[in-house]
């Protein structure tokens, strides 16, 4: 009789574990097709959502790094010269800054340390060529203030290594123009038509050494500059055909020895000095064509003590630069060479008769394993009218941007 | 003398100026919505999205000349064009263009948002013309040199990238709806 309620209770439990496992079977039946399409798609919302958070929190790279609304970017180059001496030096090293504190005002600023060190004795020097504030008036136009570069010549404001051909920058702007020149005022710069544009700056001025009247010399790096005599800038710029650019510019400061006085007198100099500069840039495909002159006349000044005394009311200079690039195989990527050639001359003492022109001609190289990465390489002959000072010399370089 | 160069430049900075004009950096010359509507007009396809792959990567990294673009390119397209409006940083802010891809040329180019403080004459139909007709060889090249404008030198190259990243990704597309 015991047996038979124990096989009632089995019974009941297999009957009651049978039906579980029914029922699971019932739960687990594959989903639909209709199911499998909102699985799906569900599934690909959260795919989706999950890449734009994924993406928002990445940002994005180029030129300006840094985040939110500081951006930051550099250049550098080092150079080996070989001529009468030889010598290797890290040339520049650069760093660059904007900030935006909205979408219409920003500010700028450039630091650069020159021939690595600075300091009492050292051949390097600490500069700050840049540090302004740009507010921009209309899509198209903005006015600034503060420390700017000249808007003169084509390497004063735009000079990066991979920007320009040859290892050193040219010597019409070092000594003309005078590249790299910055001054402090207020100005404007943007479009006025469909490929015209125009730079109007106000500005400190330079002040030159009344015994020598040379232009480079008269940079004052607005560091505790002299500020008696400003001086005004204009260019026209011309972009309207692709791949050419044409500008015209001019700069006149009414004294630029600053007030100085004749040696003995109470007369000062009082030396106008006037900049025309035209410069033409054409490149169409792998044919390239740059060109430029620049001119100072300087007020000729009392005789004996004047620029015109040293010929330096006349200085002057410009030069050709053809040249071809070919696609190569870069870093990681495409690369690109480039082949030029430049015949130059200047004269800062055109006032007078004699003769003192320097004259030059550079042919080389440059190779950008990367677009922002570049080797150079040229040769330059130099010849200075009247003088033994000639340095023909083999240059090589490396530089990059970011 | 001074006074006078100092009123002559306020005079022209002021007349150039206008700074009553209302201004700001960023330009819309075309928004997206009505580039779409201008290249397929009524019937305006649903956007799809191309996964840029690790395979595709390698690719987009070369043409672009660094590897921090998006993952996911949304693109617009139906029996004959291939619609893209793709971003890249000029000197420090992104250009947003529409590139527009027929039988393996673009079409059309149009920069629709431009942010940057200079090189604005990109958005110049002289400079965007040159693409029309553009392919690319074997090397996602153009086939065709794009002649820049000095002073926009980084907008343009971003611009051409772009050109050749469009191009690249309908091949993309084309291949994958085989």
């Amino acid at each position: 009789m015991k047996n038979n309620g124990s096989n009632v209770v089995l019974g009941a439990a297999t009957i009651g574990l049978g039906l579980c496992v029914a029922s699971s079977q019932v739960l687990a039946e594959p989903p639909t097709a209709e199911e499998m399409w909102d699985k799906i798609q569900e599934l690909e919302m959260k795919v989706e959502t999950t890449g734009e958070m994924i993406e928002e929190s990445a940002g994005s790279g180029g030129h300006g790094h840094g985040g939110g609304d500081v951006l930051w970017g550099g250049y550098a180059e080092v150079h080996y010269n070989a001529g009468d001496r030889q010598q290797i030096d890290v040339h520049r090293w650069v760093l660059f800054t904007e900030y935006e504190f909205n979408d219409k005002l920003r500010v700028q600023g450039e630091f650069e340390l020159e021939h690595a060190l600075a300091g009492e004795g050292q051949p390097g020097e600490v500069e700050l060529e840049q540090a302004f504030i740009e507010y921009n008036t209309s899509p198209s136009n903005a006015v600034f203030a503060g420390v700017v570069l000249v808007p003169v010549g084509m390497l004063n404001e735009t000079h990066e290594p991979p920007t320009f051909f040859g290892v050193e920058r040219d010597r019409v702007h070092s000594q003309i123009i005078p590249t790299t020149w910055w001054e402090a005022g207020v100005g404007s710069r943007g479009e006025l038509s469909e490929g015209l544009g125009y730079d109007l700056f106000f500005h400190s001025g330079l002040n030159v050494d009344e015994t020598a009247f040379t232009i480079r010399g008269g940079r004052q790096k607005v560091a505790e500059a002299v500020a008696n005599r400003p001086a005004i800038t204009g260019r026209l710029r011309y972009s309207g055909f692709p791949g050419l650019n044409l500008t015209v510019a001019a700069q006149y400061q009414d004294d630029i020895t600053q007030g100085t006085a004749e040696p003995g007198t109470d007369r000062d100099f009082d030396t106008d000095a006037t900049l025309l500069n035209f410069t033409a840039d054409y490149r169409s495909g792998p044919v390239g064509l740059k060109a430029m002159y620049a001119r100072w006349d300087l007020d000729e000044g009392t005789t004996g003590v004047g620029p015109a005394s040293l010929g330096r009311d006349e200085q002057w200079g410009y030069f050709v630069e053809p040249s071809y690039r070919f696609a190569v195989p870069g870093a990681g990527g495409d690369g690109e060479l480039g082949i030029f050639a430049r015949y130059y001359a200047f004269d800062r003492t055109a006032g007078d008769q004699t003769g003192s022109k320097e004259d030059g001609f550079t042919v080389g190289f440059n190779y950008w394993i990367h677009p922002d990465v570049v080797l150079k390489a040229d040769y330059d002959e130099i010849t200075i009218e009247n003088s033994t000072a000639d340095d023909d010399r083999l240059n090589l370089g490396i530089g990059w941007q970011f | 003398m001074k006074n006078s160069l100092l009123a002559i430049s306020l005079c022209a900075l002021f007349v150039l100026v206008s700074p009553f004009q209302e201004g700001h950096a960023e330009e819309v010359y075309l928004e997206p919505d009505t580039f779409l509507a201008e290249v397929f007009g009524s019937s305006l396809p649903d956007p799809d999205v191309l996964w840029i792959t690790k395979d595709r990567k390698s690719v987009t990294s070369r043409i672009m000349t660094h590897g921090k673009g998006p993952r996911r390119i949304r693109y617009w397209a139906d029996a004959t064009r291939t619609a893209w409006i793709l971003e890249e940083i000029g000197k420090v802010r992104p250009i947003t263009t529409g590139y527009v891809v027929k039988s393996g040329q673009i079409e059309r180019v149009a920069v629709l948002i431009y942010r940057e403080s200079r090189g604005w004459e990109v958005r110049h139909k002289f400079f965007t013309d040159q693409f029309v007709g553009a392919t690319v060889d074997a090397d996602y090249r153009l086939d065709r040199y794009i002649d820049g404008i000095s002073g926009a030198t980084l907008s343009v190259d971003a611009l051409t990238r772009l050109g050749r990243l469009a191009l690249y990704l309908t091949e993309e597309i084309t291949a994958e709806n085989k």
